[in-house]
């Protein structure tokens, strides 16, 4: 009867001794694993987004939450004029990323999306933007 | 009223010297024994616990009492108001005024004035002798139990289940392991034939430090002193006998209805008896201020103070709380039973042996 509780305590006091696993988190930041589902980004390449206007990530998104118009550019080429994720209704499953024929999405390591007003978690394409 | 007024004035500076000091020490304590109870919690849990008010969450005590103390006082309509108001008073003053009696150290002189550092006593210059109150641990022991009509008056006038159903626990724990607690000290009566605390302090002197002490002078001291120490945990109501505040069934048993700083006088009622626990059970069992001459005696006592409270935390930490029916069966069947068979072997012990 006794011994188990000797045993418990001699486990606590060994504890003490371990290194804390708490994270200091604003002072200290977390390492993120690099296939992080996180904000999402549009890829550039020859200074302008990938996208070519698809409609196949709306299409796959479980929540609705991506709105895509398409326009035609100066070449002929299909472009999104709009570009628009809706980060309150966002999932981030990752689908839009996997769908996309032409790789233009991809999730960033951001997890940071806290904001004042609604407005400003409709994400649209010139912050979507891949940062260099 | 004239033998107390015919005392030298030196007399008079000493004792509120001393009333200060103890006071303040208790009350420092306290405030960082809350700081150092979520510390050693956090450390025995791989966490750091508070880190973010001042360096290493040092300011935690005082952020969180100033903001305890700009709390809202809410005194529920139904409540009895006097009763409601007066309860964390009697709950926190006996938990204080039972340091009055405890030997902190050995005697100092201050201009050929010898102190004993004990609050209630004085030096007799004539007998050569320490004379205190010689039923100090009566005293002790008489303190410890008005501390539970705090919280029985608490939990009868909020007026509340909860809080009812508290102070109905904590009457019920109190009585049950108060006679456990109390038997666990005559076994030390038996030994040093003194009920004076400074008396029982120099007799576990003695010129082998340690083994002077009553919890190693014999067996059966030692199982009273475990005994002791167990029953005033669940006397000041602390985990694993933490019933009249069980926060998983009672809300917050006594204190539901108590807001701002009459909760936070329950609060440091709750650490001053922790404290006073730990400084009686050092006194009786540890050899009270007795240690290595390198060092004074105060030091060595409030380092065994401090040790026995590091002792309550590792407890809380490890411990989860007692069912009641197992928590009067403990009181009941297992510890009254042993300490009245320790007493009669102390007894014999003290025939037999000398």
């Amino acid at each position: 009867m006794i011994m188990p509780l000797l045993q418990g305590l001699k486990i606590t006091f060994l504890h003490m001794f371990k290194k804390p696993v708490t994270l200091q988190y604003p002072k200290e930041r977390p390492v993120v694993v690099p296939n992080y589902r996180g904000l999402h980004a549009l890829k550039v390449s020859h200074e302008q987004a990938k996208c070519v206007a698809c409609y196949l990530c709306p299409t796959v998104c479980p929540a609705k939450c991506i709105t895509v118009e398409a326009g035609e550019d100066a070449k002929h080429d299909k472009y999104a004029a709009r570009y628009e994720i809706d980060l309150l209704r966002c999932i981030f499953c990752g689908y839009c990323v996997e769908a996309c024929p032409v790789d233009a999405l991809k999730m960033t390591q951001e997890f940071e999306l806290a904001n004042y007003k609604r407005e400003d978690f409709v994400f649209v394409k010139e912050r979507l933007l891949e940062k260099k | 009223m004239d033998a107390l007024l015919a005392l030298p004035p030196m007399y008079y500076v000493a004792m509120v010297a001393k009333v200060l000091v103890a006071f303040v020490f208790v009350l420092l304590t306290v405030a960082y024994a809350t700081y150092a109870e979520r510390k050693v919690i956090g450390f025995m849990q791989v966490r750091l616990g508070p880190m973010r008010t001042g360096p290493y969450g040092l300011l935690q005590p005082i952020a969180d009492g100033l903001k305890l103390f700009f709390k809202e006082e809410i005194i529920p309509k139904q409540a009895s108001t006097f009763a409601f108001l007066v309860a964390p008073l009697i709950a926190l003053v006996p938990a204080f005024i039972s340091f009055a009696v405890i030997p902190f150290g050995g005697n100092i002189e201050v201009f050929g004035y010898t102190i004993p550092l004990q609050i209630a006593s004085v030096y007799d210059p004539q007998v050569g002798k320490v004379l205190d109150l010689n039923v100090g641990v009566l005293y002790i022991l008489g303190m410890a139990s008005l501390g539970v009509y705090g919280i029985v008056l608490a939990g009868w006038a909020s007026n509340s289940k909860y809080s009812l159903l508290g102070g109905l626990r904590a009457s019920a724990q109190m009585i049950s392991y108060e006679l456990a607690a109390g038997l666990a000290i005559v076994s030390i009566f038996l030994m040093s034939g003194s009920l004076s605390l400074n008396q029982i302090v120099a007799d576990q002197a003695g010129a082998f430090g340690v083994a002077g002490w009553y919890l190693f002078r014999n067996p059966f001291t030692f199982l009273a002193g475990i005994i002791f120490f167990i029953c005033s945990i669940a006397e000041i109501n602390r985990t694993p006998f933490d019933l009249p505040e069980a926060e998983t069934e009672l809300v917050s048993g006594f204190c539901t209805e108590y807001s701002s700083m009459k909760y936070a006088m329950f609060f440091m009622a709750e650490y001053a008896n922790m404290v006073t626990v730990c400084a009686v059970t050092t006194t009786l069992f540890l050899g009270g201020w007795q240690g290595p001459a390198f060092l004074p005696g105060w030091v060595w006592f409030v380092a065994k103070v401090y040790f026995l409270i590091f002792c309550c935390m590792w407890i809380r930490a490890t411990y989860p709380r007692y069912r009641y029916d197992q928590l009067m069966r403990l009181g009941w069947k297992v510890f009254l039973p042993i300490t009245l068979v320790n007493v009669v072997a102390t007894a014999l012990w003290v025939m037999v042996v000398g």
